[in-house]
């Protein structure tokens, strides 16, 4: 045997997954209520416990981790124009497995620096200008950053020519500063790769110390990126596959949580109609976005907000206050689980909402413009409208009873100008493999495809449909 | 160093060959050019422009409807900080042929700084870039 532990520290469990390298199989899973507020070992020891029991006692090869806990990974991002460094830095930072808690474009203002401050990020990136274009904004921005008193680390990856003068401005602050290669180095060129090293790198050296977790890290080999990051490099293994292997192709996956709703697609987005002309900057193969506002439990409210609570009701069938009140029972308790007839529906409801406004976000817009020469169709992001495979992750859904219900509904509600996709397989991650298998990936890739394809490919598949 | 030009065919515009050889002509004179190919909006010019500093954004129409396609679009890069940047255009600007003095009269009402007719060669646009960007007059910069 090479047993192998893998643990992912959310926000509410502490999820283990014990996996031999050898036969290849999963041996078993437990897990316990984390504890970031205390001691997080706590939780750990417990889960291990429980995991002890059903396997017995295993002399792990090795232990890796991945969090979640405590907040997540809080990004600010500052870029120039919005639709342009804003965009790109946004991208890389959701790529790299981060919440970014707010964006901000062109000059930053005093009132911008005294949010920032407030808001306390974990990492704040500095971007701006393409390779030998602008660089006074984000020098300035570096200035009035380097006097806001705080001191997270902030990574410059902007105008390459303006590296040094940044760096310099913010020498003497509370600032750690690292410097990284342009996330647009030149115009409608995406170059995420190295900045998400670079904040995978400081989440692993800096941010878990800061975050109470030293005291796990001793006894792991290691907590080696966001949770977020470990389900993105899972899915895109399971997309594309193996050189010996072949994966599922193109799919979207859906965590959806009680505070954000994150989503992800491994698809080329391209127009499904060559008459569609693709516009504004070109988005990753394999893209995450976090929707802050949209959660099944702290963010209720966002989701009535998103979608209107006339329509959650008549899908709930209930009266549109009822809406209401449960939302708001379900924000002051998070830890509800719906118990009557009714809370099951608005809490259907609620799922439904919240798949609804996170895919259509998440996916591009094909919009029809008047020109001179007659109507012309335009692209901007994604188009999600072929994929046929969509993988679901998250409490909420993954006890649902009608899953495959709830996605359809979110899919018809959608407006014809979203590129949404039209019709898909939804499977469901009930054991949180997704996590476990991203950061078994980057010890043997082939055994987490392995692992995977057992649960969602074809085979596996019908058995995880309900 | 290399002064940064943006170019591009205005509107809902498809004619992509001369943009090409413009886009070549360009950079053979020595240019750093951003090129943004065809159907570009006012907006994505003016977007590029800023993130790269450009000294001048070029805009080619082929198709005649110049005119309307360019109308506010000096007064957008105002709004968008670039005070002074050299805006050129040149092409089939306008619809069917109408004498070119007033067609060039209404374009430079409109905030052009310079305006090419049918025809006009790049090596026509590269000696006025060369007039225009020479000495202290470096445009999109901060000026
Ligand atoms: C090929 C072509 C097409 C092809 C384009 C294919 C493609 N993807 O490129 C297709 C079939 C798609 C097409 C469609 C249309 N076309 Co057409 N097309 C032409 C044609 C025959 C050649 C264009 C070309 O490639 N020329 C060669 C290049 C090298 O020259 P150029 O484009 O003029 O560019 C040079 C100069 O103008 C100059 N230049 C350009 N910009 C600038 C800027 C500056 C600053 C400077 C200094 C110089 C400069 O430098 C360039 C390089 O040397 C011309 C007629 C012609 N002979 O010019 C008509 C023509 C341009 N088309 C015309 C029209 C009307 C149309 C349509 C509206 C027709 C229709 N009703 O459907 C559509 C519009 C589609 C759209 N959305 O844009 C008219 C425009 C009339 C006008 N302006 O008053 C023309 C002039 C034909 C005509 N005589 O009626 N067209």
């Amino acid at each position: 045997m090479r047993p192998v532990l893998l643990i992912d520290f959310g926000s509410t469990y502490t999820k283990l997954t014990a996996v031999d390298l050898e036969t290849p199989s999963i041996l078993g899973s437990a897990q316990a209520f984390t504890t970031a507020d205390s001691d997080i070992s706590i939780g750990l020891n417990k889960a291990m416990s429980i995991l002890e029991h059903s396997c017995g006692a295993i002399d792990y090869q090795a232990k890796l981790a991945c969090s979640s806990a405590a907040g997540g990974l809080k990004m600010v991002v500052c870029g120039l124009v919005p639709a342009l460094t804003g965009k790109a830095a946004q991208l890389a930072a959701f790529g790299a497995g981060a919440k970014v808690i707010r964006t901000f474009a062109y000059r930053l203002t005093s009132e911008d620096i005294d949010e920032i401050r407030q808001a306390e990020p974990d990492i704040l990136l500095l971007t701006g200008g393409t390779d030998g274009g602008n660089s006074e904004n984000i020098i300035a921005n570096a200035q009035a950053l380097s006097c806001d008193g705080g001191s997270y680390p902030i990574i410059i990856a902007g105008n390459r020519s303006a590296g040094r003068d940044c760096t310099k401005a913010l020498e003497g602050s509370g600032h750690p500063v690292f410097l990284a290669p342009n996330v647009m180095p030149e115009m409608n060129r995406l170059n995420a790769g190295p900045v998400q090293e670079m904040i995978r790198d400081l989440f692993l050296k800096r941010i878990v110390r800061a975050k109470g977790m030293s005291s796990v890290s001793e006894v792991l080999d290691g907590i080696l990126m966001p949770t977020p990051s470990a389900v993105l490099e899972a899915l895109t293994l399971l997309s594309e596959g193996t050189e010996r292997t072949r994966g599922l192709g193109e799919l979207i996956a859906v965590d959806l949580g009680g505070a954000t709703t994150d989503v992800y697609s491994i698809a080329r987005g391209d127009p499904s109609n060559p008459n569609v002309f693709l516009r504004g900057l070109p988005e990753p193969h394999a893209k995450r976005t976090v929707e802050g506002d949209i959660g099944m439990r702290y963010s209720a409210r966002g989701v009535i907000q998103a979608v209107g609570a006339e329509r959650l009701a008549n899908i709930a069938s209930v009266p549109a206050p009822a809406i209401m009140d449960a939302a708001e029972a379900f924000r002051s308790d998070p830890s509800k689980l719906p118990e009557t007839r009714e809370e099951q529906d608005v809490d259907r409801a609620l799922a439904i909402g919240a798949l609804y406004c996170a895919l259509a976000r998440h996916a591009g817009t094909l919009e029809r413009v008047y020109t001179p020469i007659g109507p012309v169709d335009q692209q901007t992001g994604k188009d999600l409208t072929r994929t046929e495979l969509m993988l679901l992750t998250g409490g909420a859904l993954i006890y649902a009873p009608d899953l495959t219900g709830i996605v359809n509904i979110a899919l018809s509600m959608q407006d014809p100008t979203a590129l949404t996709p039209r019709h898909v397989k939804a499977l469901c991650d009930s054991r949180y493999t997704l996590s476990a298998m991203g950061l078994l990936s980057g010890v043997d890739r082939e055994t987490a495809l392995r692992l995977m394809l057992e649960q969602f490919g074809k085979e596996g598949a019908y058995g995880a449909v309900q | 160093m290399a002064r940064t030009l943006v170019l591009g065919v205005i509107g809902a515009d498809v004619h992509a060959v001369g943009n090409q050889i413009l886009n070549y002509a360009f950079q053979d004179a020595g240019f750093h050019v951003v090129n943004l190919g065809v159907m570009v909006s006012q907006e994505e010019f003016i977007e590029a422009a800023v993130e790269s500093a450009a000294d001048a954004i070029i805009v080619s129409s082929l198709y005649g409807h110049g005119e309307l396609d360019c109308q506010g679009f000096r007064e957008k890069c105002d709004e968008a900080g670039l005070k002074g940047i050299l805006l050129y255009v040149g092409g089939n600007i306008v619809v069917g042929k109408q004498p070119f003095e007033e067609v060039e009269q209404r374009f430079l009402k409109m905030g052009f700084d310079r305006v090419f007719g049918p025809g006009t060669p790049p090596e026509a646009g590269i000696r006025a870039l060369n007039e225009d960007l020479s000495g202290d007059r470096r445009c999109g910069r901060s000026c």
